[in-house]
């Protein structure tokens, strides 16, 4: 399917062309093309400014509000859970996240096998159900549970939470393994069968162990985007808090330092394990190159 | 890893006829059908259901009785088309931003950073790492910066670029820009899948047969990689019609409400279901007709 090819370095290309090309007209070009990383670079700016915001706004020593800089501390660090609720809060969003993850991984995996694996007949009405829940705006979604909800006379609260997560993480990470899937060689499988695997210890053994890169990255997306739901969330939660309802919800009367506090440390937490992983599989496939 | 996956028929790897057991894919299927058809089908169901409702006779306020009052369509419509015009003008506008601010930062890693597996894979990692921080507070970041007293503001009042008392907080430009930014990373990651995949021998033979740079870009990058632009243009324009928090936190509440926000203040401020319903309907319909008259414009049959 992707024609990989040898990694070319672009400057020897450029090298190997540049007899060829009119001469002013290359020159423009050179300024063109050292204008994009420029312009890139501005782009990672835009980026990530709001994000140091968030980050340095967790030492100000904030009065009500914390929208304007009166000075450095610590207090919040020292103190996390200073602030009322807002450890609540993300308790609350770190439960749902896990639970909406397990369930929703679980059934996607399963869907996305079937996807792959199986011809049947209804397949591209299955791929339209999949599809869908992704191409319709959050407050669609949450406001048909919720009208499901209110008719259903169904108590608001944790359970329907998770529900909802569940509903839209499902095709997220159906998507995601399906990638997986289709890259496994389906010999592998009738290996094991021709040993006399069950299909059962066939899939446990044999399929689950390579599924499992495509697993854990749907596992992490689906739980980043539990973790990070406001609207669907808002929707369906009653009096229940989760982190991103906490803080919209204070954004009124002035958000506390402690929620930007949580919120560094869940970016930084999840920097470095993203940063650890990135090497460690470049390390990688640098070692397996020269090998 | 974009929509184009999703509804795709996988690779010619998948296309080839395979050993099926029978039946063997209804055990696989059946728990996740089951979920979605009880909580998204039947979800939709009931909002449809909900749009048609007429109050109870004498009843409380949110009190509602079934009913076929199709009429609930036209009274939403005609009360709240300017906030459904303008979802979808802002939607485009931030995608059309964001596309503009994405496809280089997606060149610059997929092509430029090529056989630089470190700087690539870092380069990705601040792609994403603003999903690591809430969105709300992400949001509220832009508050602070695009505020009166900001240094943006005072820099573009010094240079006259802003009139003497305008401002950026509160105003159409502010949600245009909380919403592009948000929905960033969406643009920027199918566009770098598509780009990445890009055969750099295609580009050489650009070169060769005496293409400017430009013309490589336009006649060969740029074809090549829209797949990836009508992912990421579908993953951005989606959610940025239907989102509220930008506008809420960063619009003021006359000339830049959006839908989302009319449809949560109807459920929940004034407990007013039909309304809100119909307006989820027709916000639901509307993407779901523009998608598919996109989709089908831009070609990309792999999509549909």
């Amino acid at each position: 399917m992707s024609t990989t090819v040898e990694p070319t370095r672009p400057a020897t290309v450029r090298r190997a062309t540049t007899p060829r090309t009119g001469g002013s007209r290359r020159r423009r070009w050179r300024l063109g093309e050292a204008l994009v990383p420029v312009f890139a670079g501005l782009a990672f700016l835009y980026l990530l400014v709001p994000v140091a915001y968030t980050v340095a706004f967790s030492f100000n020593d904030a009065g009500k509000s914390n929208l304007v800089w009166r000075g450095f501390t610590l207090d919040a660090w020292r103190n996390p859970c200073g602030a009322p609720q807002v450890c609540e809060a993300f308790a609350n969003s770190l439960r749902v996240g896990v639970a909406s993850t397990v369930i929703a991984t679980a059934l996607g995996t399963l869907l996305a096998v079937a996807l792959v694996r199986f011809r049947f007949r209804g397949r591209p009405l299955v791929n339209l159900l999949i599809f869908l829940p992704m191409s319709t705006p959050e407050v669609v979604l949450g406001a048909a549970l919720l009208a499901q909800f209110l008719s259903l006379r169904v108590q608001l609260g944790l359970t329907t939470v998770v529900i909802a997560h569940v509903m839209f993480c499902i095709s997220f990470v159906v998507v995601t393994v399906k990638a997986r899937v289709a890259s496994l060689d389906p010999a592998l499988e009738e290996a094991a069968a021709d040993l006399y695997a069950t299909p059962w210890h066939a899939f446990w053994r044999v399929t689950f162990p390579l599924l499992l890169p495509g697993i854990a990255a749907a596992a992490l997306l689906a739980f980043s985007l539990s973790f990070d739901d406001f609207i669907i969330t808002n929707f369906n939660s009653g009096s229940f808090t989760t982190f991103p309802k906490f803080v919209y919800v204070s954004a009124a009367r002035g958000i506390p330092p402690q929620a930007n506090v949580i919120s560094s440390f869940m970016f930084v937490l999840a920097l470095v394990l993203v940063v650890v992983f990135q090497v460690v599989s470049s390390v990688r496939a640098g070692r397996r190159q020269r090998g | 890893m974009s929509i184009a996956t999703v509804l795709g028929e996988g690779g010619p790897q998948a296309a080839t006829p395979r050993r099926t057991r029978a039946r063997g894919h209804l055990p696989l299927l059946l728990p996740g059908l089951v979920y979605l058809t009880l909580f998204f089908v039947v979800p939709v169901g009931a909002l449809l259901a909900t749009s048609l409702y007429v109050p109870v006779p004498g009843g409380d306020v949110g009190q509602y009785q079934p009913a076929l009052h199709w009429q609930n369509y036209t009274d939403a419509l005609a009360k709240f088309w300017p906030q459904l015009v303008r979802s979808f003008g802002f939607a485009l506008m931030a995608t059309i931003a964001a596309l503009l601010i994405g496809y280089p930062m997606a060149y610059v890693i997929g092509v430029r950073a090529r056989g630089r597996r470190l700087l690539q894979g870092l380069m990705l990692v601040l792609v994403v790492a603003p999903f690591f921080t809430s969105f709300i507070l992400r949001t509220i970041a832009w508050k602070q910066i695009l505020a009166d007293d900001s240094f943006v503001v005072s820099a573009l009042h010094w240079l006259h670029l802003l009139p003497p008392g305008g401002r950026l907080t509160a105003t159409p430009f502010a949600v245009v820009c909380g919403l592009t930014y948000n929905f960033l990373p969406f643009m920027v990651l199918p566009i770098y899948a598509s780009l990445e995949r890009l055969d750099a021998r295609m580009l050489e033979a650009g070169a060769d047969l005496y293409a400017s740079p430009f013309t490589t870009f336009r006649t060969v990058t740029l074809p090549l990689s829209m797949p990836g632009v009508v992912g990421g243009t579908l993953l951005t324009f989606i959610p940025a019609s239907g989102d509220y928090v930008n506008s809420s936190l960063l619009g003021n509440n006359t000339n830049t409400s959006m839908i989302g926000q009319v449809i949560d203040a109807r459920f929940f401020k004034v407990l007013d279901y039909p309304t809100a319903a119909a307006l989820s309907v027709v916000l639901m319909v509307a993407i779901l007709l523009l998608v598919g008259a996109y989709v089908r414009r831009s070609g990309t049959e792999e999509l549909l």
